[in-house]
């Protein structure tokens, strides 16, 4: 991967087109600058390798330089009930009783899933505090965010994270420092399985679709299947599971994400109509003065009169 | 000197009507500037073509930081408001025939209206509007303070409150455009009496006729 990979695609809270970013319309009518599209960068979890030994963890807050703090013990494996604002990848653990009445112990590495269509940014009010590349990673720039959590809002996963004493909000970057020079994120780095890899998006959903057809074919679980939600346009992280047909099990992964729909109706349509009716209403005073004139008081009128 | 004049110190008497005392002034602006903020901080965070009023604010930090402590005090004016002015406010039987004509007042026919006491059927309006507006920023404004606190099983809400909260100042703002043209510029005589606090008789005749009488003690 080339620092040409961290192109940017979309600027949170930003009016207009994107500088340098896909958006742009090309002189052929294009609206994709090219090579962009070929870059987009994908991980690949596979749960059904994952042995649950942290060591993604452990390299993420390495990497990101966060010092390692008290674990929350809730009788699990799992190191906190949730992501935090300075611990952005967690293995959930969730034991589960299928039903034949065997017993699963199932894994899942939770972190931002880096949505083609981010609720986050789509949420944000600060022009650059979010910013897609088009290579896939949505990244946040914590010098321009102003702690107003909307991306909480706007995120189906959960994902963002507010750290009070900052007043700023924090989620896995994709180590978009590391992929932007070339290297794998380090959670990748670390697995010692393999159950965690790195590519192209289409190098990794067509490695994903081959490990499900072995699972189907050689194992018992019949259910595999990918997870690579359509409600957002598809993530830039995509899971094997060992069965797809109920994600929320998975540490409550949800099954079908979307962008929340008054998210939408909120920066979509109501964003419009707020702004054209502010502007409608002004004008309408403004002309409602020229026609009617001002409100005169008894006998004005009469006295005007020669 | 009769009820109803209002007196300066070491001046003559004006003859004037006096329309709101100075309590009553000093939280009408207080509400306003209160107001003006939280509209202006809050379009900023609303849509990016209004994002660089968060910087000549002092930035989308300090703005995010400020936004729900004014409108703490914006809520404090809206209930001494609501208190103060409850009786004044109070639905008089005139006006259901001010709410029929409301076209002949939109036109500035102001003689087919009936008389209205210390204030009319539409600011009795926007007296309500605004308080129960302010009550919905509130609670909606509350959840968006602290949404990290919001569990996860109820993040439906926090979208839906997010979008009220928003769809809500809008409504005010639309409120607001109507009542800021209305005194500044289509009623001379408006504004001078939330300054100054009087109004000329005149004024008072034409506008408020019953309040008139009742305040001067004569007929008309």
């Amino acid at each position: 991967m080339s620092n040409s990979t961290l192109e940017v695609k979309a600027i949170s809270g930003h009016r207009g087109g994107t500088p340098g970013g896909g958006h742009y319309r090309q002189p052929d009518g294009s609206t994709h600058q090219g090579v962009s599209r070929e870059y987009d960068v994908c991980k690949l979890v596979d749960t059904t390798t994952c042995i649950g030994c942290k060591a993604c963890e452990v390299a993420c807050v390495e990497w990101n330089g966060y010092d390692f703090h008290h674990t929350t013990l809730d009788n699990t494996y799992q190191t906190m009930p949730e992501t935090s604002w300075n611990f952005w990848n967690l293995i959930k653990f969730n034991e589960i009783t299928d039903d034949a009445g065997n017993t699963q112990w199932l894994m899942r590495k939770d972190q931002c899933m880096h949505c083609e269509e981010p609720g986050c940014l789509i949420s944000c009010p600060a022009d650059g505090a979010i910013v897609q590349y088009t290579n896939g990673i949505v990244d946040f720039n914590q010098e321009h965010c102003i702690g107003c959590q909307y991306c909480l809002t706007g995120c189906p996963f959960n994902i963002p994270k507010f750290n009070s004493a900052t007043k700023k909000v924090y989620k896995c970057t994709l180590c978009s420092d590391r992929v932007g020079a070339g290297l794998e994120p380090a959670c990748i780095k670390a697995c010692p399985t393999g159950c965690l890899r790195f590519g192209s998006k289409e190098d990794m959903l067509f490695e994903a679709h081959q490990r499900v057809d072995q699972l189907k074919a050689h194992t018992s679980w019949t259910n595999a299947g990918v997870y690579d939600p359509e409600g957002v346009h598809g993530t830039h992280v995509i899971y094997v599971l060992g069965d797809a047909r109920d994600p929320e099990k998975y540490g409550g992964l949800p099954a079908n994400p979307t962008v929340p729909i008054f998210v939408r109706l909120w920066k979509g349509p109501l964003k419009w109509l707020g702004g054209f009716g502010i502007i409608a209403g002004v004008l309408g005073v403004f002309f409602h003065r020229v026609r009617y004139g001002v409100k005169h008081l008894e006998g004005e009128e009469e006295e005007r009169k020669p | 000197m009769s009820s109803g004049t209002i007196t300066r110190a070491g001046t003559a008497p004006l003859n004037e009507v006096a329309r709101y005392s100075f309590a009553e002034r000093a939280v009408h602006w207080i509400a306003a500037i209160a107001y003006v903020y939280c509209m202006v901080t809050g379009l900023a965070l609303f849509t990016p073509f209004m994002y660089w009023m968060a910087a000549v604010l002092g930035g989308g930090g300090t703005d995010r930081f400020w936004h729900p402590w004014v409108g703490l005090v914006y809520l404090v004016t809206i209930l001494w408001m609501q208190a103060k002015w409850r009786w004044d406010m109070a639905p008089i039987p005139e006006d259901k025939k001010w709410d029929r004509n409301l076209k002949y007042y939109v036109k500035n026919q102001d003689d087919k209206m009936p008389p209205q006491g210390r204030f009319n059927a539409g600011q009795k309006l926007f007296w309500k509007g605004m308080f129960w507006c302010a009550l919905i920023l509130l609670i909606t404004g509350v959840v968006m303070w602290f949404p990290e606190l919001m569990p996860r099983d109820a993040h439906f809400a926090l979208t839906l409150f997010t979008f009220i909260h928003s769809a809500t100042a809008l409504v005010t703002i639309a409120l607001i455009i109507i009542h800021v043209y209305m005194s500044v510029w289509l009623e001379p005589g408006s504004l001078k009496s939330m300054i100054d606090g009087g109004v000329s008789p005149r004024w008072a005749r034409t506008h408020h006729r019953l309040w008139y009488e009742k305040m001067t003690g004569r007929k008309s």
